[in-house]
């Protein structure tokens, strides 16, 4: 088994729910598949799905929803 | 002969030194939110300073040139990469018909400016190739660019490979920013102590940034001096009988979140401003990335004036350099 990051390409907040009263798109366990979106970047007054590059299994969740993030920071890392 | 588009970027546009004359009629002045760097990558490539570049917020484009042509990449910390070896960010380097010019993850401030000999071709909208997305004029069909996009590139001769501006010619923000500000405007609107204030906070950048406006958030609200509101003002202490807005100056709608007016930005309204930064610093603003702890610092006339100067010689420097 892998592991593998899925890297956010822009800097902004990141949330893990598509709405605040939204379950989160994944959660630590969860099976995720390549394409599959993992949570949102917002910036300039737009939404950005972050897809993940990878299959596998959902290890962690780097940053947490609504903190700020940086491009090119590590998001999730998933076992594949 | 062009460039095509494979991914557009989050929102790449193309823009050259603006198009100034209009903004009394509500047309903004557009261009390149950081000039100096716009004009440092047309000197890099060849161009003329004013040439069309394509400007990139926060991830790069990914283009297929159909023709030989240098290229230079300034502004951001954006690294390029031709068929995905890395090239320098500041210089200039030869791409070759087939070639594909990407980029890296964002290392360091938010726009690059993309310059490609010859020039971006798109035609001239009163009087610029700027592009104004709100207004739908100017750039490629008054937009950003799309996948599939086929840029047209003017008639140039290619500079040598290599050109290079050193790092003490280059402006980037650190962790955290300081915009120069000259209070003035409806500064009376406001009492001492939130003025004082409105300059000892740590303001952040916040999410909604862009072309239009740069918005900050995280220091204290405003405080207001009373007042009868003058007809057509509105009861909101936030807001003045309408008025122009000029380039770079601070409105603080309700008092909370201070928005400085930058290159798209429209030209008048009802929100009273508490001064404007410096026209040295209104480059710097557009590198600024979101949650950037930023603090104003308050300035008189005559530093604004010397910093402008100081500018202008950092850029005489790069076109006794490169000319």
């Amino acid at each position: 088994m892998a592991k593998q990051q899925v890297i956010s390409p822009l800097p902004g907040t990141f949330y893990r729910k598509s709405a605040p009263d939204q379950p989160s798109y994944k959660e630590e366990g969860d099976q995720v598949a390549v394409g599959e979106t993992i949570g949102l970047v917002e910036v300039m007054k737009s939404f950005h799905e972050i897809k993940s590059d990878f299959a596998g299994t959902v290890t962690k969740f780097l940053i947490d929803n609504e903190d700020a993030v940086m491009a090119g920071q590590a998001l999730v890392e998933i076992d594949g | 002969m062009a460039i095509n588009v494979i991914s557009p970027g989050l929102a790449t546009s193309v823009q050259d030194l603006g198009r100034p004359g209009y903004y009394h009629l509500g047309i903004p002045i557009s261009g390149g939110m950081d000039r100096y760097a716009l004009r440092a990558a047309n000197m890099l490539a060849g161009n003329d300073e004013a040439a069309a570049v394509l400007e990139a917020v926060f991830m790069g484009p990914e283009l297929a040139f159909t023709q030989d042509a240098t290229v230079a990449v300034t502004g951001a910390d954006l690294p390029p990469k031709l068929d995905g070896e890395a090239r320098e960010s500041w210089t200039s380097f030869a791409v070759k018909a087939g070639q594909v010019l990407s980029f890296d993850y964002l290392k360091g401030g938010a726009r690059a400016y993309i310059a490609v000999s010859g020039g971006i071709d798109v035609p001239l909208a009163l009087g610029s190739r700027s592009t104004y997305t709100l207004g739908a004029l100017g750039g490629l069909d008054g937009r950003n660019l799309l996948a599939g996009d086929v840029l047209p590139l003017g008639a140039g001769t290619a500079a040598a490979e290599g050109r290079s501006v050193p790092a003490k010619l280059r402006r980037l923000p650190g962790a955290q920013a300081e915009l120069r500000a000259m209070p003035g405007l409806y500064w009376h609107r406001i009492t001492e102590a939130s003025g004082r204030r409105f300059f000892e906070d740590t303001w952040k950048v916040a999410l909604e940034a862009d072309r239009i406006g740069y918005r900050f958030r995280d220091g204290r609200p405003l405080e207001f001096v009373e007042r009868t509101p003058p007809f057509g003002a509105g009861s909101d202490p936030s807001n003045i009988v309408d008025s122009c807005y000029p380039y770079g100056s601070i409105q603080v709608p309700g008092g909370t979140e201070p928005i400085v007016l930058h290159r798209d930005a429209v030209s008048g309204g009802g929100y009273f401003m508490v001064g404007t930064v410096i026209s040295a610093d209104m480059d710097f603003i557009g590198q600024l990335q979101p949650h950037t702890p930023t603090k104003f610092v308050s300035v008189d006339m005559a530093a604004a004036l010397a910093a402008r100067h100081d500018r202008q010689a950092m850029l005489n420097e790069i076109r006794a350099m490169l000319a």
